[in-house]
């Protein structure tokens, strides 16, 4: 293809993305660090996929996003507690404790996402005390008018677990105050992602993820203006759309790939218009209303307002009829089904995903990725080729 | 090492399991063939089947039918096939058989497996369980419904009071379901006998396993108690089941009498975690045997419910002791550190010499941290443990050489152990 389709010649402004790529892969976790040092706050690892930082934040810890280890700690201790048909997320987030990483976490949230995810929490306290376990059981009956209860008990059971940890005490306004600030936050994200679905090629998926990846980082109401600031520096750009299709990414709601991966999948010819990274922290289609009982509000939000998550099992609606749907709002080309590797919601989800995509005529591209990798030519070269048979069909 | 040769053993037992899993199939097919009555597709863990029977539903549990494909060396076309339409090597091997088999018609070679009139996806535990009942839930159009239980996760190892308020809501709503799917409304009479007839299985089931911490243990607690698993989920709560396992407690009473043990000779007795390698049962049991290794317990045995440890059913409270059991006793929906003390007190209180881990690849939820739970035994608890690998349903997983050599490294380890300890005692005397 004689396109040019590298990326580093599509920005010439700088864009605040560029000044967080290393920050957001740091396992020493400069934000967390500096945030405890200029507020006296600790923080709580929260283990994607989605957890309800609201209570944590209000529990007086910063909830901070706990991605593993990416491709930057070497697993040196954990793959002799978790099996080598385990994902790496799991073994990372636990050679991060074995490598002292976890020091800034006071508590670590934990979600019924997944089998492995579940006994990790379980094998996290025991071999490390120091951060309080935390476990939060997601409802999976959306259907059941019991379920809104259920979870905001759910939810008081979780706040008071956190507080036992800070001693804190926390009121109804507290928890709206909270509310208030990751519904700003939320909202930043989505317009930066409805910006991206327009303009893609004004708003990098590798800024976007960076900055998606900043804000599980930072205290919501500090990242809310840079992702404000950033959207507005990406409005000004000029760049006309190159000549690649539209593609919507789907799979990698845990596990993270490499952001050079990302990168080299949207420089290998394709515009990114949808992913599911680091969904949980954007999940909701709407704020959070702020009147009535803040659990309640919150419980709700993520039955009936949350996106499709594939550890979300909502019988209402077919996950792959709903990506199909947001794949023909925004007039993607095709879909890449990018999955971690060993990820059985992820793997699972893709032998619904192939089908309907098979039934509704939109051409798909399968990838399986590790957090763990560092060489991407393999997977560039199908992107690049998958992309030439769509070009020149 | 001695062989301990194992005892051919075909008790009474064997035979009406036998008997009563063939009628059991045969009513599969009946209805597979159109005999109008209804059958329920639902999982293992945790099984609410009493509300099935009381509604003369039909419990049909895909993981019962393809263990038993498996174990007749017919899973791995049915992997294949489903490997064919998307699902990753990787994915849980129970669910691909299962696909592969809704594929190939239902037809197996003991039964044709009726198409599901409604899906009960009792989320005990497994999360897998919840992909495979949603796409069950895509093949079939037949109408679902997650039961949500809510995992064991407090620090007092208990369900909260919201959670049993959950379960009981959801399991009043499977009530309404049932009487949509059926047309017949719930009769509460026959419920409570159903429920007292699983109470009452349950005690028997209970003092079965409490046998084996004689010595011999009379059947391994393992390999025997599969025998006992099939009745104990597809007729719980039917008159038949309740039969069977009459006829069990007596037979292994008889057994305890006597002295009778699996094996001629019983020489390790050892506790075993994981589910069976299904397609390779037989050589995998003589690797014990020769050994003169006899289960004395096992967590896969409490799969569908854990009644070793005091739990029983409640005709006066149907509802919230069928909750209970679906929170509390199974070891699927108790947390992982929950289950090394399940096997601290079979070790302890079933005078276990070793633990033995089978590490399942299709299932993570038995095997993700295994390692370690193999650490804590032998770290904490000065427990020789061993830890192997294989699969469940895949038979490609399953390296007979390897783990040959490694469990006979063990157990010839063990004996070493023995011999030290036996002579510091003699000296220490
Ligand atoms: S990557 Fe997939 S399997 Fe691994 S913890 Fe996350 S959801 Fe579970
Ligand atoms: S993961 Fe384990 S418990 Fe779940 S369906 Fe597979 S074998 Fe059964």
């Amino acid at each position: 293809m004689s396109r040019d389709i590298g990326m580093t010649t599509t920005i010439e402004t700088p864009f605040p993305a560029a000044r967080y790529r290393d920050v957001v892969e740091d396992r020493d976790f400069p934000t967390v660090r500096d945030y405890a040092r200029r507020t006296g706050r600790a923080a709580a690892g929260c283990y994607p996929v989605y957890g309800p930082f609201e209570l944590v934040r209000a529990a007086g810890l910063l909830p901070v996003g706990l991605f593993g280890g990416g491709n930057r700690i070497e697993i040196a201790h954990a793959d002799s507690r978790f099996q080598s048909f385990i994902c790496s997320i799991v073994k990372s987030t636990m050679e991060l404790g074995f490598q002292e990483k976890l020091g800034p976490f006071k508590a670590l949230l934990f979600e019924s996402i997944c089998d492995p995810a579940r006994n990790l929490a379980s094998v996290m306290s025991r071999n490390f005390a120091d951060q309080k376990s935390v476990y939060v059981h997601l409802p999976q009956n959306m259907t059941s008018p019991a379920a809104v209860d259920y979870l905001a008990s759910e939810y008081r059971r979780v706040l008071a677990e956190l507080c036992a940890v800070t001693g804190a005490t926390v009121t109804a306004d507290d928890l709206r105050a909270n509310l208030r600030s990751y519904n700003a936050m939320r909202a930043a994200l989505r317009d930066l992602y409805a910006f991206r679905g327009r303009r893609p090629e004004s708003l990098l998926t590798g800024e976007l993820y960076t900055l998606t990846r900043l804000a599980t980082l930072m205290d919501p109401d500090e990242v809310t203006p840079i992702l404000r600031e950033s959207l507005a520096a990406a409005n000004e750009r000029e760049d006309r759309p190159k000549d690649r299709i539209r593609v919507v990414l789907i799979g990698a709601f845990c596990e993270q790939p490499p952001l050079e991966l990302v990168e080299s999948i949207e420089e290998s010819g394709c515009y990114i218009v949808d992913d599911d990274f680091m969904l949980g922290w954007r999940l909701f289609r709407r704020d959070v209303p702020l009147d009535g009982d803040p659990f309640v509000a919150l419980a709700r939000a993520y039955l009936d307002d949350s996106l499709h998550l594939s550890t979300k099992h909502d019988l209402r609606v077919p996950r792959a009829k709903a990506i199909v749907e947001s794949a023909r709002a925004l007039k993607a080309d095709a879909a890449i089904c990018l999955i971690a590797k060993f990820c059985e919601p992820g793997l699972f989800d893709y032998a619904l995903y192939r089908k309907a995509f098979d039934e509704n005529a939109i051409p798909h591209l399968y990838l399986e990725f590790e957090e763990k990798m560092w060489l991407y030519e393999k997977i560039r070269t199908e992107v690049e080729t998958f992309v030439e048979s769509m070009l020149f069909r | 090492m001695t062989a301990a040769v194992e005892i051919k053993y075909q008790g009474e037992l064997h035979l009406l399991q036998k008997e009563i899993m063939a009628k059991y199939y045969a009513e599969a097919t009946a209805i597979a063939e159109g005999n109008g009555k209804k059958a329920a597709h639902l999982l293992i863990a945790g099984n609410p089947v009493e509300l099935l029977r009381a509604f003369d539903v039909l419990p049909i549990y895909p993981e019962v039918n393809v263990l038993q494909i498996a174990v007749r060396k017919g899973s791995l076309p049915l992997i294949l096939k489903a490997e064919e339409l998307g699902y990753a090597t990787d994915n849980c091997a129970y669910v691909k058989a299962d696909i592969g088999l809704y594929h190939a018609g239902g037809v197996t070679p003991f039964a044709k497996i009726p198409k599901p009139d409604v899906l009960v996806c009792n989320y005990v535990g497994c999360n897998v369980y919840l992909n495979w009942f949603e796409h069950l839930a895509e093949l079939t159009h037949a109408p679902a419904m997650n039961i949500d239980i809510p995992f064991i996760r407090t620090p007092d190892g208990e369900p909260t009071e919201a959670d049993v308020r959950y379960v009981v809501k959801q399991l009043e709503e499977l009530i309404v379901l049932l009487e949509n799917v059926t047309g017949k409304s719930l009769d509460w009479t026959e419920f409570t006998k159903i429920v007292e007839r699983s109470a009452e299985t349950g005690r028997l089931w209970a003092e079965i396993k409490d046998m084996t911490k004689q010595r011999p243990a009379p059947y391994d607690a393992y390999f025997d108690s599969v025998t006992m698993m099939a009745p104990l989920y597809t007729l719980r709560g039917t008159e038949e089941g309740l039969r069977f396992f009459e006829v069990a407690h007596r037979e292994m009473s008889a057994r305890v009498r006597e002295g009778r043990g699996p094996l001629q000779e019983e020489r390790f007795r050892i506790v075993i975690e994981g589910p069976p390698p299904w397609p390779k049962l037989r050589v995998f049991r003589d690797m014990f045997s020769r050994w003169g290794a006899v289960a004395v317990a096992s967590t896969y045995s409490t799969v569908g419910g854990l009644w070793e440890f005091g739990f029983r059913h409640d005709p006066k409270h149907p509802l919230e002791s069928i909750a209970a059991h679906m929170l509390s006793y199974n070891v699927c929906n108790r947390n992982f550190l929950q289950r090394y003390e399940q096997i601290e007190r079979y070790v302890d209180e079933w005078s276990a010499d070793a633990v033995v881990i089978h590490s399942v690849k299709s299932c993570r939820l038995f095997s993700a941290g295994q390692g370690d739970m193999r650490e804590h035994f032998v770290r904490d608890r000065d427990v020789p443990t061993l830890l192997i690998e294989s699969d469940l349903e895949d038979p490609r997983y399953f390296s007979e050489a390897q783990l040959r050599n490694r469990i006979d490294a063990f157990f010839e380890a063990l004996e070493q152990r023995r011999i030290t300890a036996g002579r510091v005692a003699g000296g220490v005397a």
